[in-house]
């Protein structure tokens, strides 16, 4: 039935959401870590999504539904690690300072990040909306004939 | 002369069951605003009324079975040409053409839709218990 799938279809968002806030949040608070070298150093998260397909192996009614098929979902694939440069600053008396008085910095902008996280927090908001939205439909078809 | 289900519900049915599966297809729109490359999709009702007016009037388009171990195909006749690529308003960066506001307006109008089909069907329900009450 496919009402029953807008609850998958939804959750699945939710979740990638979820994930998507996590790697933001760890973002924000390593946004000042700092360390003496540059492999050391805390390199800004970012989750990668792609759409979920129905891998359908039941012979039967499925057959040509590869072009005509809509997703299932959304799934996070991985997360990646950003590779921009790191902040080199000149701190000589800063305890972690390498021998040429630099500490790096990691590569987070908390301006994007802020952004990320309020558009992460926008799009759970519309998921939870249209399970709502979803419930009510099966609620009311649970009423027919009476 | 006996009651016929499917001539008493009509197309109200149909309806019902086109609207729960457009639901599914721009939940997946909404759901999938941040995915990269990901393109919105719609059905659209004018092609699936077409194809079961088509239905109705020239009976259903289906595989002949002639043996126990054939495949059945309904796949075919459903979903075939109906969901369409929506065509975007604005490009964007990441090549996504989901506009979660339009999507969601979908989503509203097709849950009011869902609606109206229900009650309609429900109104057909409660005329056929009338008549078999005799009241």
């Amino acid at each position: 039935m496919s009402l029953a799938n807008v609850f998958n279809i939804a959750g699945s968002g939710m979740s990638a959401q979820t994930t998507r806030l996590n790697t933001t949040a760890s973002n924000i608070a390593n946004a000042e870590t700092v360390s003496s070298s540059m492999d050391q150093t805390y390199r800004a998260r970012h989750p990668v999504f792609a759409t979920v397909f129905q891998q359908s192996q039941n012979g039967g009614g499925s057959l040509f539904q590869e072009q005509g098929e809509a997703g299932q979902g959304v799934q996070v694939n991985g997360i990646i690690e950003d590779a921009s440069n790191l902040e080199a600053r000149y701190e000589p008396n800063h305890p972690s300072a390498d021998k040429n008085g630099y500490v790096y910095y990691p590569n987070v902008n908390v301006v994007e990040e802020m952004a990320d996280m309020i558009s992460a927090s926008r799009s759970f908001q519309t998921n939870a909306e249209i399970m709502n939205t979803a419930k009510t439909m099966m609620q009311k078809v649970l009423t027919l004939g009476q | 002369m006996s009651i016929n289900f499917d001539k008493a519900l009509g197309i109200h049915e149909k309806a019902l069951s086109f609207r729960a599966q457009r639901a599914e297809v721009l939940a997946n729109n909404i759901t999938n605003a941040d995915t990269p490359n990901y393109k919105a999709r719609d059905l659209e009702f004018s092609t699936v009324l077409a194809a079961q007016s088509d239905k109705v009037q020239n009976g259903s388009f289906s595989l002949n079975k002639t043996n126990s171990r054939h495949i059945e195909a309904d796949g075919v006749g459903n979903t075939d040409g109906s969901l369409l690529y929506r065509t975007p308003s604005a490009p964007s960066l990441d090549q996504n053409t989901v506009d979660a506001q339009v999507e969601s307006a979908n989503y509203a109008e097709n849950a009011v839709g869902f609606q109206a089909s229900f009650t309609l069907l429900n109104s057909k329900f409660k005329g056929l218990v009338a008549a078999i009450r005799g009241e």
